[in-house]
């Protein structure tokens, strides 16, 4: 498989603290990549540098063949790579339908206005919004607004999407419908680069996992692998029987 | 444009203009002030509505920024000044029929904007608010001091200027339809960015920049765009209004309090709606000249529309036709 997605070397500093540190991974072709670490690692800014919302230090992002390092988000956004936001952010008054669309008007495809709204009922159906269309996003539960998020970068087209903590306050009803989503997005050909802190979910759903800590890799591998490592353990999990108990989880 | 898997709502938005209900309601509201005041040469009437256009085309223009792209404008009158100054000055000085000159500075001021735009739209919230107003201070200034526009005592157009339009009084009724039709192309450009991709975008970045732009819209060139587009026709509208007088001088031109009653007029109609600016211009000028000849508040008008902002911000914060639409939903279908 080819790469989608490369990084090197990237580096970025808030005053004096370095919150990524010379991080390079790649992310291929219809791969999920899972991006773990404890909090305050860095991962939230590793997708701020990939999409643009900040410019790196140093290091480069190339994706598809185009060199994004420090455009903007729209340019990213247009070469076909989307994300969601930790903290959901809505466009509150706009409908689910409105929020889909203008993921779609705005996004690789570039799509007229009729078009788009034609592909944002197909991506709010997809996720599972098909009775919310007409909402206003600020009415949606916390579950409905993590949906719209997603269905939003989806309505983009992308060819990589970027997911950050997408299951963080779902209850386990919600976090198992949202899985089978991103699976099936999987299946749609698109490559996932995904932080998650629900550690089974993400041993789970993973090709390949990277650790960060510090700014820093920790390391690369299966989740097996990471299960196994002892550096991830040590400095991550921190409990080997909570390790153990994950390796059993991914090995299944 | 229309797709085979679009729904019904899909297909009602994309339908021609002329099937849209809307479409109607201005072409109406247009013809009803270009015909109600002919009915007995009713002049006091046209010069109550000539106002009344005045203010919707100004509040129109200032919704794209402020209702669609949630930028607060508080010098948007520095559009209707210049456009005003530039086409008195081409009448003027240099002879030019009023068609021309109007076009001339509808395009300079809209030119001027977009420079402008694109300096100061990167700054966000109170910081862009402030540099609107330093805008319209700073241009004021410059002009109070440009003695090719007569500096602070103004320009003044001699009474043979109204010839061509066959003479002053016809010339009134002349000017007061080019406003009118001003007015009518500035409720038709609000609806028209309002149904568009570019609307949509500008209503993106209105709810929240950072996630539109991460979306993919373009908000620099976006906000720039429409900062530009909402100079046009209140240029357009000051010429004629200005021309109308035969003079003009920095302290009308450039009149804070006139910007300041533009967004009482959208936040009373209602934010980011068409009908809203509309509406809201229309009962804001009836207020005002009530007030005017009333004994007890002549001199109180802009104490009026200072306390009316803070009740509509603090009670009624979608203005009236935000909450007729909240009420009633199904209006919003017909109207917007």
């Amino acid at each position: 498989m080819t790469a989608l997605l490369e990084i090197d070397g990237l580096s970025k500093s808030f005053g004096g603290l370095r919150a990524v540190n010379q991080l390079s991974f790649t992310v291929r072709e219809r791969e999920i990549l899972g991006l773990i670490g404890p909090n305050g690692a860095g991962k939230s800014t590793v997708f701020n540098l990939i999409n643009g919302v900040f410019a790196p230090d140093q290091g480069w992002v190339k994706f598809a063949g185009a060199d994004l390092t420090g455009k903007p988000p729209y340019r990213v956004a247009r070469h076909g790579l989307a994300r969601t936001h930790q903290i959901v952010q809505p466009l509150t008054d706009l409908t689910v339908l409105e929020n889909c669309t203008v993921g779609a008007c705005f996004g690789r495809e570039n799509l007229p206005l009729a078009r788009a709204r034609a592909v944002a009922r197909e991506v709010a159906v997809f996720v599972g919004l098909e009775d919310r269309l007409a909402t206003p996003a600020a009415q949606l539960t916390i579950a409905g607004k993590k949906r719209l998020e997603l269905a939003r970068a989806l309505a983009a087209q992308p060819l990589l999407l970027l997911l950050d903590e997408v299951l963080a306050g779902l209850n386990p009803t919600e976090i198992e419908r949202m899985l089978t989503v991103i699976r099936s997005i999987r299946q749609r050909g698109v490559a996932i680069l995904i932080i998650e802190h629900l550690m089974q979910a993400i041993m789970g759903l993973s090709d390949r996992i990277v650790v960060l800590n510090s700014g820093q890799k920790l390391a690369e591998g299966t989740p097996a692998e990471i299960a196994n490592n002892a550096a991830v353990i040590e400095a991550y999990l921190g409990d080997p029987a909570l390790a153990e108990k994950l390796h059993g989880g991914a090995a299944a | 444009m229309k797709s085979e898997k679009t729904g019904a709502i899909d297909r009602d938005r994309a339908s021609p203009m002329l099937y849209r209900p809307f479409f109607w309601i201005i072409a109406l509201a247009v013809a009803a002030f270009a015909v109600v005041p002919l009915i007995g040469d009713n002049v006091q009437l046209r010069e109550s509505l000539l106002l009344a256009a005045v203010y919707i085309t100004l509040a129109s223009n200032l919704n794209i920024m402020l209702g669609y792209a949630g930028y607060i404008n508080f010098g948007s009158i520095v559009f209707f000044g210049l456009g005003g100054y530039i086409s008195v000055y081409l009448v003027s000085a240099h002879a030019w029929p009023l068609a021309a000159a109007e076009l001339a500075a509808g395009v300079a001021v809209s030119l001027l904007a977009l420079v402008f735009g694109l300096g100061i739209l990167r700054l966000r919230g109170a910081f862009f608010a402030l540099a609107t107003i330093g805008i319209n201070q700073g241009v004021q200034a410059f002009v109070s001091n440009f003695e090719p526009w007569g500096g602070s005592a103004g320009l003044y157009l001699s009474t043979q200027i109204f010839e061509p339009l066959g003479g002053a009084m016809r010339s009134l009724w002349v000017i007061y339809f080019l406003l009118v039709a001003v007015m009518g192309l500035s409720l038709y450009l609000s609806y028209a960015i309002k149904t568009s991709k570019f609307g949509l975008g500008l209503i993106a970045i209105g709810q929240n920049e950072d996630a539109a732009v991460v979306l993919g819209v373009p908000a620099p060139l976006y906000k720039a765009l429409a900062y530009s587009l909402s100079a046009f026709l209140p240029a357009l509208a000051g010429g004629l209004y200005f021309f109308k007088s035969a003079f003009i001088q920095p302290s009308d031109a450039f009149d804070l309090s006139l910007s300041t009653e533009a967004m009482v007029i959208v936040m009373l109609g209602g934010r980011g709606t068409v009908t809203g600016a509309a509406v809201g211009a229309y009962l804001y000028e009836e207020l005002r000249g009530w007030l005017l000849t009333s004994e007890t508040f002549s001199n109180f008008q802009l104490v009026v529309s200072g306390v009316l902002l803070l009740i509509i911000v603090l009670f009624v914060p979608g203005g009236l036709m935000g909450w007729i639409y909240g009420r009633w939903p199904r209006m919003k279908q017909v109207l917007e």
